[in-house]
């Protein structure tokens, strides 16, 4: 993307104010879209982003600029602004020659989405449609959106990294509106995986707008969810976000290292029920937050959060690791040249477990059935979180019965982690998601096998 | 910088051909992010960046193309780009890019030039201000998790084959940070903040004291008792909710038919104390704008006039299509196309400070935060359900904090249930000013 030579000049001149480290992340962004809405193509977006940013740590200062102007004039203005705010007495670093190594992608791609004809996606959208009115009368709207992006990135730091990535996505969903006697109810469905238009010979889109439909159309006849605390069930794959907010987010190390997390301080100790092993992963092949390389130029990595209930290890970016001695741990990402990385989550899930999902849900008497949750928010400071319920059901005398809606989840990520009391063998990875944090999104994922929390807060809206 | 953004854009707009229309948006934003942790500076960002978007509708079809970039070879691809994304649109004989109309945009003065004179090292300093002023406040206050400074400088132009060529140049500044209390057993977080144009004028005290109390009086929640209460909800919660109420009102969810006031007009749908504006053009709102994104001028907007539903918000394509005129309310940014939005929402205040409007309940709950809001709530039933926290109201006082509750309602029902509205009105950095909300029979849930 930009010349070895002008990549190590920039660093040099990041170096000149005594910084003590300094990279720089180059980023080409190319992303297409299309949007399909009450029986019309509405529009399709391409969009191209490319620049440069650029930072320098001084101790525990980090000075940081960007560039869309990738000349060796932009690029080393933009050093020197980034040095300007961090510098130190120490006097101009050195850069040796960089070595490219590059880790290998988890995510072969076969069809780069820039060489389909757009003719193509914009069928699928079509198709979509069709298949999601098919299903009831009831079924008054649908919108669905292709978008794919491929986004090669470059980083190369004072430390001796020079790495590279070309990292494609491919996304869908569908929304449908249903209408009944006592209103209009909404369900959505989405796919997403770092490959390109191969995903489509994967997946089903047909399938994906049934299940749409089908989750707009149960909610017509949904009754309001209950209020109080209850056990509740949590389907494979459709909670794992939970995990995601209410775990995951708290083992961040940028979290921990300022006190900000109910998890600092806590490593070697029991944090959750003995069923429990949270990981994080960066490698699984094909999963929405994979990646070969994390925005710093590490290698993505498994990393083992909590193991059988005991606390393991956080999550680690550059910066965090740096002053502790110790190796990154894959976890630095950034949403664009524009931002400073920080620790995020990759693919995080709860591991597998052992008991028949069934005779978990035959094992509860009375409570609710989480089929899929929606997005949600945490306090990482206190482990509260919340979060919408999407599908859900009352669970009476062992059995699922009655859909429910408009029900949130409310609790608490530590308490919850040991409540979790029954753990199913039918793991299965969610739907792809985009975690925000500082108002910065990135691509992640999720999984749960089925699993039981004894007892949580449902905030519904039944009196 | 704003003649340079139109240059730019009349460039591109000679290249359109006479079967289509063009419209062109140019921006330039420059932004000083600055974080102090402990003491010390813990980053600085300069960012300066730009950005191109091209729309192109040719014979009832409409493609869309953006570049994060200025570069002429880039933005010529873009607008072949957005060309040939044209060819694949639905036919939809309402779709034209905007057209120009009698309405002249007021001169705001949005921006100060003190945003541009005051230095580094002063920004740096305020931020250390707002840190040691939390770490101050309160013994039980253990940490300060970021305190920060931001401004922002941003220049746009749009320019359109259909004749609008308008651009605006806009500053803002705030300060915020987020503080952590503990008293040994139970942690807290608070946050506050001080919004405004010119640096010198941001409230430091304010912002701290906020952030300071608002996480040491939650020390100590429990769980709430559920049932059916009045809740007092604070400034900042009821700005969010403005903000989901605003989205109801616009013109293109009323023309496809997801709008919960659909066919409501004229009609009753509030209570009569309430009055919701959206005014872009007062400039003390922080999301204050000259023009909208389509090159309109903007203006003050009645939605809902003494509980009267009064008007949608439309850009111009939702108005052609309903057969009425644009509101100035098309919102965008340069790699979108326009959509419709509220863009600048507030209550018409009350008469009565917050103390006052505790003062008058027996039984109730302040509310300081929810969370949740956006996934709990269904936009087109207006069922909703969010986390919360907040403080327990007896007999007219504040008593015990709760967490862990959730409130419920749905939108409908909460507007005409509003009791009173605060005199406490406050700016944010958000899309909607906060004022303190008194509001019925909301369905409280916790042990």
């Amino acid at each position: 993307m930009i010349d070895q030579d002008l990549i190590e000049s920039a660093i040099a001149e990041a170096l000149k104010t005594g910084g003590e480290f300094a990279e720089i992340f180059v980023e080409d962004k190319r992303s297409s879209s299309a949007y399909f809405d009450n029986g019309k193509v509405e529009e399709l977006t391409s969009g191209r982003d490319r620049g440069a940013g650029i930072r320098v740590v001084v101790g525990e200062t980090t000075g940081f600029a960007h560039t869309a102007d990738l000349s060796t004039k932009g690029l080393l203005e933009a050093a020197r602004s980034a040095a300007a705010a961090a510098r130190s007495e120490g006097g101009a670093g050195s850069v040796n020659r960089l070595a490219p190594s590059n880790a290998a992608s988890p995510n072969p791609v076969l069809i780069l989405p820039e060489t389909v004809e757009k003719i193509k996606k914009v069928e699928l959208l079509k198709r979509a449609d069709e298949v999601a009115r098919s299903q009831s009368e009831s079924i008054t709207q649908v919108s669905a959106r292709y978008g794919d992006s491929r986004r090669r990135i470059l980083v190369a730091n004072s430390e001796g990294i020079y790495a590279s990535d070309d990292q494609v996505r491919t996304l869908f969903s569908v929304a449908c509106v249903a209408t009944g006697d006592a209103g209009m109810q909404t369900g959505r469905e989405s796919t997403g995986r770092p490959i390109g238009f191969e995903l489509f010979e994967e997946y089903d889109i047909e399938e994906l707008a049934q299940r749409a439909a089908q989750r707009a159309i149960t909610k017509l006849n949904a009754k309001p969810a209950p209020s109080g605390t209850m056990p509740v069930v949590i389907g494979s794959g459709g909670g794992g976000v939970l995990f995601h907010e209410a775990c995951g987010h708290g083992l961040e190390a940028d979290l921990v290292k300022k006190q900000a997390s109910v998890f600092a301080d806590r490593k070697g100790e029991k944090v959750a029920s003995e069923l429990v092993t949270l990981i994080d992963d960066g490698t699984m092949p094909k999963e929405w937050g994979a990646f070969a390389i994390d925005d710093e130029g590490h290698p993505a990595q498994k990393n083992t959060l909590i193991e059988d209930g005991i606390l393991m290890d956080y999550m680690w970016d550059g910066l965090r690791s740096r002053s502790q001695g110790r190796k990154s741990s894959g976890n630095g990402r950034r949403q664009s040249y524009m931002v400073l990385p920080m620790v995020r989550m990759t693919n995080t899930y709860i591991a597998n477990g052992e008991t028949a999902p069934e005779d978990i849900i035959a094992d509860t008497k009375h409570g609710v059935y989480v089929a899929h949750l929606g997005g949600g928010q945490v306090n990482t400071a206190t482990g509260d979180f919340v979060f919408g319920m999407t599908e859900a059901y009352l669970i009476e005398n062992g059995e699922i019965t009655a859909p429910i809606r408009e029900g949130n989840l409310i609790g608490n990520g530590p308490e919850v982690l040991n409540q979790i009391d029954a753990l199913g063998n039918d793991f299965e990875m969610g739907s792809p998601g985009t975690c925000g944090k500082d108002g910065q999104g990135v691509p992640v994922g999720d999984g749960t096998p089925t699993l039981r929390v004894q007892s949580l807060t449902v905030g519904g809206t039944a009196a | 910088m704003e003649n340079e953004l139109l240059a730019i854009a009349d460039e591109i707009i000679t290249l359109a051909s006479s079967n289509e229309e063009i419209e062109v948006i140019v921006v330039h934003d420059q932004e000083t992010d600055i974080r102090v942790y402990k003491g010390e500076l813990e980053s600085f960002t300069a960012s300066e960046s730009q950005g191109v978007g091209i729309r192109v509708v040719q014979d009832g079809r409409q493609g869309m193309a953006y570049a994060g970039s200025l570069d002429m070879e880039i933005l010529n691809e873009t607008l072949l780009e957005a060309r040939d994304n044209a060819t694949f649109g639905t036919f939809d004989s309402m779709l034209q890019i905007a057209e120009p109309d009698d309405v002249e945009p007021v001169n705001l003065n949005l921006y100060d030039s003190a945003l541009k004179e005051f230095a580094t090292e002063d920004k740096i300093a305020l931020a250390k201000e707002l840190e040691e002023f939390i770490i101050k406040s309160d013994q039980r206050i253990v940490g300060v998790e970021s305190s920060e400074y931001v401004d922002s400088i941003s220049a746009s132009a749009i320019v359109t084959s259909s004749g609008i060529r308008r651009s605006s140049y806009e500053g803002g500044c705030y300060v915020a940070a987020s503080s952590l209390a503990s008293d040994g057993k139970d942690m807290q977080t608070g946050f506050g903040y001080s919004v405004g144009r010119d640096p010198k004028k941001l409230e430091i005290e304010k912002a701290g004291s906020l952030a300071s109390e608002r996480a040491t009086r939650m020390l100590g929640a429990q769980k709430a008792s559920s049932g059916r209460k009045t809740v007092v909800l604070d400034p900042y919660v009821t700005a969010q909710f403005l903000g989901i109420i605003g989205s109801t009102f616009s013109g293109e969810s009323l023309l496809k038919g997801r709008s919960l006031f659909a066919d409501r007009e004229n009609e009753k749908i509030a209570a009569e104390i309430l009055t919701l504006i959206d005014d872009p053009t007062d400039p003390d709102a922080f999301t204050a704008t000259e023009v909208d994104g389509e090159g309109l001028a903007s203006r003050r907007n009645v939605l809902i006039d003494q509980g009267i539903l009064n008007t949608f918000l439309h850009n111009s394509y939702t108005a052609r299509s309903m057969g009425t005129h644009s509101t100035g309310s098309a919102v965008r940014s340069y790699n979108s196309s326009p959509s419709v939005g509220a863009q600048a929402l507030s209550l018409v205040p009350g008469t009565k400070s917050q103390e006052e409007l505790i003062g008058a309940i027996d039984n109730g709950i302040l509310i300081q935060g929810v969370s949740g809001l956006h996934s709990g709530v269904n936009p087109v039933s207006g069922d909703f359900s969010a986390g919360a926290e907040g403080l327990l109201i007896k007999n007219g006082q504040l008593a015990e904090p709760v967490r862990e509750i959730t409130i419920a309602s749905t939108l409908q029902r909460m507007l005409l249930e509003v009791l009173d509205i605060g005199n406490d009105l406050e700016r944010l950095p958000m899309r909607a000013s906060g004022v303190s909300l008194v509001v019925a029979d909301v369905t409280v849930s916790g042990v």
